[in-house]
C-alpha cells in the first residue's frame, strides 16, 4: 500500500504518495516548479502527434515527469528502419502498432500517466475535436501536410503548438502561442512543391537528432505547463549537428500571414496533399 | 558589397534577393526569406534590393520527424 504524505511546497499542500513524492523530488526541490508545479505537470494533457523520431524522446520525457495525460495519435505499425532513431520501440515491437508500443513503454515507465491511444492518421476530419481535448499539441509528424494541419488546428483550438522538424545533420524547434506569436504559416505560407524537399526517408537523419529535438519539444511543453521561463517563441531554433551549433532566427507575426495575419484567406481546416513517401519503396545501397 | 547571409558575413554581388539566391543555386520554392527580420512574399524575391549590411536568412524546409 502507497502511504499518503502530505507535502508542503510553495505554500500549497499536497497530496502526493510517498512514492511519488520520491519519484518527484528532483523536481519539487527545484524552487520553479515545488509541489504545486508538480501538481500542475499531474494534471496537465500532452496530445503527441507521431509516435516516431521526436515523438519517442519527447513521449518518455514526459511521462518520466509526471504528465497526467499523454495522447499518442499515429497509424502506423514499427518497421526495422524506425529503430535507429525511434527509441520508444524495441526490436521485439517490429509490426505491432506504434501506438501500442509506445504506450507500453510509457507505463512501464510511470504507471501514473493516463495514456490514450489514438490509432489514426491526423485528418482535418479529426483535428480539431481532438486537440480541444488537450492542453498543448507536440509535432513529431514527418510530413509537411500533418505539420501545417497541426499549425492551422492548433490555431482554430487555441492551444500552443511545439514544433519539430529533423533532416540530415540539421533540426528545428520553434513554440507557436496562436494569436500572440508567428505561426509556422507566417514563415513558411504553404508546404513545398512535391518532390522539391527530401524527406528522411529519401535524404536519411542522423538518428540522435530526433533525441536532441523531441527533448527540446518536451522542454518547451514542459515550460508551458509550468509557465516558467521565456517560451521558443518567436524564434526559430536551429541545431547543426556537424558544426554542433546552435543558431536562433528572430521571427515575428506576419501581418500577411493566410492563417493569422491580417486577411486571413484559411478560415477552416483543410488537408494538403500528403506527400507520396513510402519507406518500403526506398532501397538503401551499401558502398563496399 | 558585405551581407550576412544565415548568421554569417559574405560578399556578394547581384541587385536583389532573388540575384542571392541565383547565385548560391537555390530554387526559391525550397526556402522562406527573411530579409533584416521580415518575411519577404515570393511574389516580392525579385524586385526587393539588398544592400550592405543587410541581414538575409534563407529558412530550409526541414519536415522530418519521424
Amino acid at each position: 500500500m502507497r502511504g499518503w504524505g502530505r507535502l508542503t511546497a510553495n505554500g500549497m499542500n499536497m497530496d502526493f504518495t510517498d512514492e511519488q513524492i520520491t519519484r518527484y523530488s528532483r523536481h519539487i526541490l527545484l524552487p520553479e516548479v515545488g509541489g504545486k508545479g508538480q501538481k500542475k505537470i499531474a494534471k496537465s494533457r500532452i496530445l503527441i502527434v507521431g509516435a516516431g523520431g521526436l515523438g519517442s524522446p519527447a513521449a518518455l520525457y514526459l511521462a518520466a515527469a509526471g504528465v497526467g495525460t499523454i495522447g499518442i495519435i499515429d497509424s502506423d505499425v514499427v518497421d526495422l528502419s524506425n529503430l535507429q532513431r525511434q527509441v520508444i520501440h524495441h526490436t521485439s515491437d517490429l509490426d505491432r502498432s506504434k501506438v501500442r508500443s509506445a504506450k507500453e513503454k510509457i507505463q512501464a515507465l510511470n504507471p501514473d500517466v493516463t495514456v490514450v491511444m489514438h490509432e489514426d492518421r491526423l485528418t482535418s476530419r479529426n483535428a480539431l475535436e481532438l486537440i480541444r481535448g488537450y492542453d498543448l499539441v507536440l509535432d513529431g509528424a514527418d510530413n509537411f501536410s500533418t505539420k501545417f494541419l497541426c499549425n492551422d488546428a492548433c490555431y482554430f483550438a487555441d492551444k500552443p503548438l511545439v514544433h519539430g522538424g529533423i533532416l540530415r545533420f540539421e533540426g528545428r524547434v520553434t513554440t507557436i502561442i496562436p494569436r500572440k506569436s508567428a505561426c509556422y504559416r507566417c514563415v513558411f505560407k504553404n508546404p513545398p512543391p512535391p518532390g522539391l524537399v527530401a524527406s528522411c526517408q529519401e535524404a536519411g537523419v542522423l538518428g540522435v537528432l530526433a533525441g536532441i529535438i523531441g527533448t527540446i519539444q518536451a522542454t518547451e511543453a514542459l515550460k508551458l505547463v509550468l509557465g516558467v521561463g521565456r517560451p521558443l517563441t518567436d524564434r526559430l531554433l536551429d541545431f547543426d549537428a556537424r558544426r554542433t551549433a546552435f543558431r536562433e532566427i528572430k521571427t515575428k507575426k506576419n501581418p500577411n500571414c493566410p492563417l493569422c495575419g491580417d486577411h486571413p484567406t484559411i478560415t477552416e481546416l483543410f488537408d494538403h496533399e500528403p506527400e507520396v513517401c513510402d519507406v518500403k519503396q526506398v532501397k538503401v545501397k551499401v558502398e563496399a | 558589397m558585405l551581407v550576412k547571409i544565415n548568421g554569417k558575413s559574405e560578399e556578394v554581388q547581384g541587385a536583389t534577393v532573388l540575384d542571392l539566391l541565383k547565385a548560391k543555386n537555390i530554387d526559391p520554392h525550397m526556402v522562406a526569406v527573411e530579409l533584416n527580420a521580415r518575411m519577404l512574399e515570393r511574389d516580392h524575391l525579385a524586385t526587393t534590393p539588398v544592400k550592405e549590411g543587410d541581414q538575409v536568412e534563407f529558412l530550409f524546409y526541414m519536415g522530418g520527424g519521424r
